[in-house]
């Protein structure tokens, strides 16, 4: 059974959340990745504002390829999340609620999920073309000098995901694996 | 000697990494099917039936398989009569990845200065090209856009000669355990053994150009690329790591005689978006 998801996540919604569940996001996601990360923490360095309120919020792991002409938005999947460990942490104790990627957390990230009440999703790596469908708007805003690696926000209906990493400490990646385990 | 144009290069690659990108050639769209048939995991079928359908529409749309249109790998097989007219060869393959790329709506990746700048190049050049000369008077080009995902999990293992079978079976199976989630399974194993550190990355990659699931043609390499498939899928990490049977679609194992103090083993991830095109001039 797919769980319907309405953005920005709330705690009660968190709550309900777990490990292996299918949900259907709908609302506001932005879209940020390697190169945005980097310039987001130095930000933060600086004394300085996000470039958006990112309390509440869900970010997208993910650089779209160009849209075509009547597109919203070109192919438009998730990257792999481990790249962003290194900022995720300090995001989520300003107040990110959900982030959306694919491929594994490190510990630091788990952890903080965890004690920040927080949640990690993973959509289908390579069904881009097939994601792209349910992004129904699409706009730069910040960034616009990094190409595909803009920060964006979107306007999501029904977008796909799983979750990975609950509230409670569950871990799908752990938790399938250990279930389809064969000894050798 | 034959002549063959810069400009039908240039058009040639172009057009391939297009087609590349829009395509999932139909070997690989079979073994996803069959593997779709046998997954016991609910959350595994229900992936390979997104993946299987998002094949279905960037086909129909002409549109990226994958927002990761990849570092585009290009291999060349130059016939030792051909000759090159019009213009520089590598120029004029990477002028047809930055055709391609433009006009194809793919997503440019390839950014300068690695450790310091980062900034894009804008046209996905330049390309990583391989070049081999062989007998003959055509020219083979084939297109590899390889994704960052899989690349970042490629692992390379300069074994003592005294570990033999059993020490590539265990390093083989442990790349594919760590790499887990992260190179987007259900993926294809490529495998060099021997040469030196670099040969055996060089056939690591070329193996997974090969037909998904066709064997060695060497008995003995075919049972290990066998017992690898069968230790591999497991493992239980499944499609997308959601946990099931299917982790690889198939193993290729690509192999080169060593030194009397080698024994290298190089694993190239490819993801289950095994893209690749070829065109012979």
């Amino acid at each position: 059974m797919v769980k319907k998801v309405r953005l920005p996540l709330t705690d009660e919604t968190l709550a309900e959340l777990k490990a292996g569940d299918q949900v259907s996001l709908t609302g506001v996601i932005y879209v940020a990745r390697d190169a945005a990360h980097k310039r987001m923490s130095d930000a933060l360095d600086r004394g300085e504002p996000l470039p958006f309120d990112i309390r509440e919020q869900t970010i997208y792991y993910m650089g779209p390829a160009p849209a075509k002409p009547g597109q919203v938005i070109g192919s438009a999947g998730p990257t792999t999340s481990g790249r962003m460990d290194a900022f995720s942490p300090r995001l989520i104790a300003q107040g990110l609620k959900g982030m959306i990627g694919k491929g594994m957390r490190s510990p630091a990230v788990k952890d903080a999920i965890k004690k920040h009440k927080a949640i990690y999703l993973a959509s289908v790596g390579g069904a881009a073309a097939l994601i792209s469908k349910s992004i129904k708007k699409s706009e730069v805003i910040a960034y616009k000098e990094l190409g595909a690696e803009a920060i964006l926000r979107l306007e999501v209906k029904d977008f796909p995901a799983i979750v990975i990493n609950d509230i409670y400490g569950g871990d799908l990646y752990q938790e399938g694996k250990t279930k389809y385990r064969i000894a050798a | 000697m034959r002549n063959i144009s810069a400009q039908e290069i240039t058009r040639t690659v172009a057009r391939l990494c297009q087609e590349a990108n829009y395509f999932l050639p139909e070997d690989v769209m079979n073994s996803l099917k069959k593997a779709r048939q046998n997954e016991e995991s609910q959350l595994g079928q229900q992936t390979l039936d997104q993946i299987l359908d998002n094949a279905k529409l960037a086909q129909e749309e002409q549109v990226a398989l994958c927002q990761d249109c990849g570092t585009t790998v290009v291999y060349l097989e130059a016939g030792q009569d051909v000759h090159i007219t019009g213009g520089d060869l590598y120029q004029a393959v990477n002028e047809g990845v930055r055709q391609g790329y433009d006009k194809g709506y793919l997503r440019k990746s390839m950014v300068t200065q690695p450790f310091s700048e980062r900034v894009n190049t804008r046209d996905n050049t330049p390309a990583v090209i391989h070049t081999d000369i062989v007998p003959g008077n055509t020219l083979k080009i084939t297109v590899l856009p390889k994704g960052g995902g899989g690349e970042n999990m490629t692992r390379l293992f300069m074994l003592t000669p005294a570990r033999g079978r059993p020490g590539i079976v265990d390093s083989v199976v442990q790349a594919v355990d760590e790499a887990g989630s992260n190179p987007c399974p259900p993926v294809v194993v490529g495998v060099g053994i021997g040469g030196t550190a670099e040969k055996t990355l060089l056939l690591a990659k070329k193996a997974i150009l090969r037909e998904v699931g066709k064997p060695s043609p060497d008995r003995e390499v075919a049972k290990l690329e066998k017992d690898l498939l069968q230790r591999i899928n497991a493992l239980g990490i499944g499609p997308q790591g959601f946990g099931g049977r299917t982790t690889a679609l198939a193993v290729h194992i690509e192999v080169f005689p060593a030194h009397i103090a080698s024994l290298p083993v190089a694993v190239a991830l490819q993801c289950h978006s095994a893209r690749h095109k070829e065109a012979i001039l």
